[in-house]
């Protein structure tokens, strides 16, 4: 599934500073559908190059780090399960950093 | 990025906004755990702001007004909502920016960029005062000096007196800060935390310092760091967001978390909280600081010398430790050196509207 994902408010500086980035996630094995909870894991394995606990706690964000799914945040779609769609695109905003 | 239009969704295709019941609703409002949109967001989310700046009757016609401009979120949002409002509402005011420039490379250098870059987009002026120039020392010189254990409080000593006599130079009649909701609750818990109750009894004050030459005010001491950042982001205004190269203050990261935990469980918690520090009295047997002037430079003070003399003192004979440290009493606050609100510790190290 391709999806576009997003990093900023300082969230970029765990990934090289890359801010956006084009990527190729496959839902679990034997599952049909991609839900958040199983790209946040995807997230840490393959693009958090430093620093996670900045971007997750437990199986979730870190509070206080925003999301968005094709610009609506999560909180309405679900949060960790929500149901990802081939080209969406996820945002995820730090909130923690300076003023 | 519009939405998931034109192919049929899985998900939030029945979330309409409850405030317009048309469009599609973009955030839930942490304060009311609405769904709305993104249009009706930005009318309630400002209408909110003029609402506290209105009924805390924050300003008067015709004042000059510097608003402490960090490049962050807090602070940029702050210029632009402000600047958009008083144009809305006349509200009369002469507006503009004010930045303090610590001399931290690669952080403050970059952020002043932001800063500058604000000037143009929303037309306010800006001035940027440095330590350099008022106390002869940057940040930097400053860390190598001292090393990096209490670094943090120098630069908020500083800082705070360095935006004052900022505003003071531009004849500024009131500065304004960026400190948000979630930022006000973190700094009532840190007051209890640290038994501090002077501070515990005016740090939910929307307006300080108004027997002093500079009142201050945070008019987003009721606006959710969600929202801010949601309406940087809906609004793609451009912030800097780089954490200080010098910045761990673990206890207040401590608290930070606390709160953001707290949220996610009970968004109400943060005004709650707020609620509570406003409503706690002060037993008339506590002893406050009585309140003077520095003798050297003139600074509010409730000791001979101000805080950032102190400091300044003992970087200058090399003796950096000076002034470092607590020296209150067990139910005394007898180092209140600021004695018109804690705000120069209401927000993480590095954030300039402090």
């Amino acid at each position: 599934m391709q999806l576009t994902l997003e990093f900023g408010g300082g969230l970029e500086l765990l990934c090289e500073s890359i801010k956006i980035h084009e990527v190729d996630v496959s839902p679990k094995s034997g599952e049909d559908k991609l839900i958040m909870r199983d790209l946040l894991g995807w997230i840490k394995a393959n693009i958090i190059k430093e620093r996670p606990e900045m971007f997750m706690k437990g199986d979730s964000v870190r509070p206080g780090v925003l999301v968005l799914v094709n610009d609506c945040d999560w909180e309405l779609s679900g949060n960790l399960d929500t149901t990802l769609e081939e080209k969406d695109v996820v945002v995820f905003i730090s909130t923690l950093h300076g003023g | 990025m519009e939405g998931s239009d034109g192919k049929k969704s899985r998900r939030g295709a029945g979330r309409v906004c409850s405030i317009c019941n048309e469009r599609k609703a973009a955030l839930k409002r942490p304060k009311t755990l609405e769904q709305i949109c993104r249009e009706c967001f930005y009318t309630v989310f400002e209408d909110e702001i003029h609402r506290t700046i209105v009924d805390n009757h924050l300003f008067k016609p015709g004042e000059r007004v510097a608003i402490g401009a960090s490049g962050g979120k807090d602070s940029t949002v702050l210029a632009y909502v402000l600047s958009e409002l008083n144009r809305r509402h006349n509200y009369g005011l002469d507006l503009f920016l004010l930045s303090v420039d610590e001399g931290i490379t690669g952080y403050r250098d970059d952020s002043l960029e932001t800063v500058k870059r604000n000037e143009i987009q929303y037309g306010l002026p800006l001035k940027i005062v440095s330590y350099k120039t008022l106390y002869g020392w940057t940040m930097d010189e400053i860390v190598k000096a001292i090393g990096l254990k209490n670094n943090c409080t120098f630069c908020g000593v500083f800082r705070r007196q360095a935006l004052d006599r900022g505003a003071a130079v531009m004849k500024a009649e009131k500065l304004v800060t960026g400190h948000n909701a979630d930022d006000m609750a973190e700094t009532i818990l840190l007051n209890i935390l640290r038994g501090d109750i002077a501070r515990l009894s005016r740090c939910t004050f929307i307006t300080t310092g108004e027997d002093g030459p500079i009142p201050r005010c945070k008019p987003f001491k009721y606006t959710y760091e969600k929202e801010i950042v949601m309406y940087a982001y809906f609004k793609k205004l451009d912030y800097f967001s780089t954490e200080c190269i010098y910045s761990p203050n673990a206890y207040r990261g401590f608290a930070r978390e606390f709160i953001k935990d707290l949220e996610r469980i009970r968004p109400r918690a943060i005004l709650d909280i707020i609620r509570s520090g406003e409503n706690f009295r002060i037993s008339s047997s506590t002893k406050m600081p009585e309140q003077g002037t520095c003798e050297r430079c003139g600074y509010i003070s409730s000791q001979k010398l101000c805080k950032a003399c102190v400091l300044l003192d003992g970087l200058n004979r090399g003796l950096p430790k000076q002034g470092i440290g607590r020296s209150r009493g067990r139910n005394n606050a007898k180092d209140e050196e600021h004695n018109k609100d804690s705000s120069f510790q209401s927000k993480p190290c590095g954030a300039l509207d402090v």
